[in-house]
C-alpha cells in the first residue's frame, strides 16, 4: 500500500504525539511511524516517571483538547517554593498572585501516553503505524519516501524526526550532536506522605542537586526527583525501603510528615545534549531527538512541546500559502524560532545547575542572599516565573491557547 | 504581437538552471513567495469571499502565471487547488518548471508563450497573477490590454513590480545586481520600473480597476513582508472596471 500524507513522523512518543496533534490543529495531515506497540508504553512498569507540564504547555494542551482526557490524572501547581537546602530564605512563585492560572500541572507519563494515544487515535489527520519498523528511509530532492518492513510505502514532502536522544533519524542525515555528562544522576521515584502538599512544589537545593518534591494526585502523594552525585545513585537505590524513606526524609525535613515509598525508585544520568542543526533537507527534529537538558528545572518535555507548536504553526502556515513544506525557507523559520530559545533554556538550567552545585560555606550564603534577592526583585522574579511557565519569548499560536 | 522583449526572455534562459536553487540567484525569489502568497491569499479572500483558512482555497479555481519562470508561484497556486496554467517567454525556464513540477506530483499546464497567444485562442481566467513581470516587457499599455482580454468576468488579477525610487534603485540594481549579486546584473531597468501612480493610470487605461497595493519591504526581524512601505517593491490587486 502506498499512502500520500503531508507529513511523515518517526516516533509516537511524547513529543512525537503532540506534534501530530499540533498539526492536525493546523489541518496537516501526518503519519505517525513508532516501532514499538504504543499499548506497551502505557503499562505502570514501562515508564513510571511523572511530567510537569508548564502552564503554556497547558495552555496547548487545552486548544488541543488533551486537557480534558486529564482531569483525573493531573494535579496543578499553584505554587513554587525554592529554598537552599532546608534554609528559611525562599522564592517563592504563586500562579494565584499572577493570573490566577496554575504554574503547571503534574502528570504521570502512563496517563500522558494514554491520553495522547487516544486523541492521536480519534484524530482523523493522524494515521499511526506502531508497531511498525522502517526498512529503508529516502530523502530525496521532491519529497521523503518511507519504506516500512511489510512492504507498504508512505510519500510526504517533510519528515519529523521525534525518536528521542539517540535518533537514528539524526545521524542518519548526518547532524551531529554535542553532549557532555553531569556528574550527576537523578533519582526518580513516588512517596507517599502523611500531610497534603497543597499543590506545592518544592525544589531544594543541595550541594549535590536540587531535590524537587511534585505534587501528584491525590494530595498525599508527590513525584521527587533527587540529584545526587554520581556513585551515589546506586548506594541510595539498594537501601531497603524504609532506609531510603529515612534518607529522603533526612533531605524533606519533615514537614510533609511521615513518608513511605509509594514506587520503586529509578536512576536516571544526567546529562546535556544539543544538535548542531534542528532541520536537513526535508527534515526537522524535535524534542530530544534535537536537545535534552538536565531536568533541574523541569524543561525538558516542555522545551520539546514547544518544538511541536512552533514546528506546527511554520507548516501550517506554508500550508496555508502552498509551500512545499520540506523547504528551506519553512524549516528555517522553524529553525530560527526554536534554536534561540532552547539553547537559552540549556544555558540557563546549565548555569543554574553550577550555581547551586558550587560547594562551600560562603557560597551556601550567597545562595540564601540570591533567593532572597530574587524573591524581593520584583522583575526577575518575573522573569524566572515565566520561563517556568514557558511563557517567555516569542511564543507559538497554540502556547498561547489559541486555536488555530 | 507580442511585448515579450527578447533581450530580457534571453537573459532569463540563462539563470533557468538556477531557479530552484534556493542558494543561487534565485533566493529572493523564494524569500519574497510567501509574502506574494501572503497577498494573494487576502485578496481572494477579500474579492471572491472564499474561506481562505482551510487547505485547497483554491479548489476550482481556473489561474494563470505569466511569466512563471521556473515555477516558484506557480506551484503553489497548485498546491492550493487551482487549475493551474503557467507562461512565460524564456524556453529553458519552462522546460524547468515541467521538469520539477513534474517530480513535485503537480498538474499544471506549463507553455512557452506569451499572452497574447492564449488572447487568441480565447482563454480566461478567474485569477492572473503577474509577478515582476510588466517592468520587462516592451510594450505596457499592449500587455495589460491582454490580461484583461484573460481575466473572467468577476476575475482578479494580481501583479507585483519594483517602484521607479531613488531607494529602489539602491536596493535592486546597486545592492541586489551589484553588491550581494543575488540578482544578475542586467535583470533590471530601472529606466523602466513604474510608479504605483503610473500603474493606476496604465491599469485603468487597459479597461482595469487598481484595489489594494501593498509594499514588500524587508523587516531586518521577520525577513520580508507586507508592509505601507512600497519604495523598493509593491504588488496590487486589480479587477475589470465598471465590474463589483
Amino acid at each position: 500500500m502506498d499512502t500520500k500524507t503531508d507529513a511523515i513522523l518517526i516516533g509516537g512518543g511524547l513529543v512525537g504525539m503532540v506534534t501530530a496533534l499540533a498539526l492536525a490543529a493546523f489541518g496537516v495531515r501526518t503519519v505517525v511511524i513508532d516501532a514499538a506497540d504504543l499499548e506497551a508504553t502505557v503499562a505502570p512498569d514501562f515508564d513510571g516517571r511523572a511530567t510537569a507540564i508548564a502552564s503554556a504547555s497547558w495552555r496547548m494542551f487545552r486548544a488541543l483538547g488533551l486537557s480534558d482526557r486529564l482531569t483525573e490524572s493531573a494535579n496543578p501547581i499553584n505554587e513554587i517554593r525554592v529554598t537552599e537546602g532546608l534554609r528559611r530564605a525562599h522564592l517563592h512563585f504563586d500562579g494565584r498572585e499572577a493570573d490566577g492560572d496554575p504554574l503547571g500541572h503534574m502528570v504521570e507519563n502512563r496517563h500522558l501516553r494514554r491520553a495522547l494515544i487516544d486523541a492521536g487515535q480519534a484524530e482523523s489527520l493522524i494515521d499511526i503505524r506502531a508497531p511498525a519498523r522502517t526498512s529503508e528511509i529516502d530523502r530525496a530532492e521532491h519529497g521523503v519516501t518511507v519504506t516500512l518492513d511489510n512492504g507498504d510505502t508512505v510519500r510526504a514532502p517533510l519528515l519529523i524526526g521525534a525518536d528521542g536522544r539517540r535518533s537514528r533519524i539524526r545521524d542518519a542525515a548526518g547532524i551531529r550532536i554535542a553532549r557532555w555528562q553531569y556528574d550527576q544522576t537523578a533519582i526518580v521515584g513516588m512517596i507517599e506522605h502523611e500531610k497534603s502538599h497543597g499543590d506545592v512544589a518544592f525544589e531544594l537545593f543541595y550541594p549535590a542537586g536540587p531535590f524537587a518534591i511534585l505534587p501528584m494526585r491525590p494530595g498525599t502523594r508527590s513525584a521527587i526527583v533527587w540529584t545526587v552525585e554520581g556513585d551515589d545513585a546506586k548506594a541510595y537505590l539498594g537501601l531497603p525501603p524504609r532506609a531510603l524513606a529515612a534518607e529522603i526524609d533526612k533531605k524533606i525535613g519533615g514537614f510533609l510528615g511521615q513518608i513511605t515509598i509509594a514506587a520503586t525508585p529509578s536512576s536516571y544520568p544526567l546529562g546535556f545534549h544539543h544538535a548542531t542543526a534542528y532541520t536537513a533537507s526535508r527534515l526537522a527534529l524535535v524534542g530530544d531527538a534535537a536537545h535534552g537538558i538536565h531536568p533541574i528545572a523541569g524543561q525538558g518535555l516542555n522545551m520539546g512541546l514547544r518544538d511541536a507548536a512552533a514546528l506546527a504553526e511554520v507548516v501550517g502556515d506554508a500550508v496555508g500559502l502552498g509551500l512545499d513544506i520540506g523547504e528551506a525557507e519553512v524549516l528555517e523559520r522553524y529553525s530560527r524560532w526554536r534554536g534561540f530559545d532552547n539553547v537559552a533554556v540549556a544555558a540557563s538550567t546549565d548555569i543554574l545547575n553550577r550555581f547551586f552545585g558550587l560547594p562551600g560555606k560562603t557560597m551556601s550564603r550567597v545562595r540564601a542572599f540570591g533567593l532572597g534577592a530574587v524573591e524581593r526583585a520584583g522583575p526577575l522574579k518575573q522573569f524566572f516565573m515565566s520561563e517556568a511557565r514557558g511563557a517567555s519569548g516569542d511564543l507559538p499560536q497554540l502556547l498561547r491557547g489559541e486555536r488555530p | 504581437m507580442s511585448t515579450i522583449d527578447p533581450a530580457q526572455a534571453e537573459l532569463f534562459s540563462g539563470m533557468a538552471a538556477e531557479w530552484w536553487d534556493r542558494k543561487g540567484s534565485s533566493a529572493l525569489l523564494h524569500k519574497v513567495n510567501p509574502v506574494r502568497m501572503q497577498f494573494i491569499r487576502r485578496e481572494v479572500a477579500a474579492h471572491f469571499g472564499r474561506d481562505t483558512m482551510v487547505p485547497g482555497w483554491l479548489d476550482g479555481m481556473s489561474c494563470l502565471d505569466v511569466g512563471c519562470g521556473g515555477g516558484i508561484l506557480t506551484e503553489c497556486l497548485a498546491r492550493l487547488g487551482g487549475h493551474v496554467t503557467g507562461i512565460d517567454a524564456a524556453e529553458a525556464s519552462i522546460d524547468v518548471a515541467i521538469v520539477h513540477g513534474a517530480g513535485q506530483g503537480l498538474d499544471i499546464d506549463y507553455r512557452l508563450a506569451a499572452t497574447d497567444v492564449l488572447v487568441n485562442e480565447g482563454a480566461s481566467f478567474d485569477i492572473v497573477t503577474c509577478m515582476e513581470v510588466v517592468e520587462h516587457v516592451s510594450d505596457v499599455p499592449m500587455f495589460l490590454a491582454s490580461l484583461t482580454a484573460l481575466l473572467k468576468p468577476g476575475g482578479l488579477l494580481v501583479f507585483s513590480t519594483p517602484n521607479r525610487t531613488a531607494m529602489s534603485y539602491g536596493v535592486m540594481i546597486v545592492g541586489a545586481e551589484w553588491i550581494l549579486r543575488t540578482l544578475p546584473r542586467g535583470t533590471h531597468d530601472w529606466d523602466r520600473f513604474l510608479t504605483p501612480e503610473e500603474m493606476r493610470r496604465a491599469l485603468n487605461r487597459a479597461g482595469l480597476e487598481l484595489g489594494h497595493v501593498e509594499g514588500i519591504a524587508l523587516d531586518p526581524a521577520r525577513g520580508f513582508a507586507l508592509s505601507d512601505d512600497m519604495r523598493v517593491n509593491y504588488i496590487g490587486a486589480a479587477t475589470r472596471r465598471n465590474e463589483d
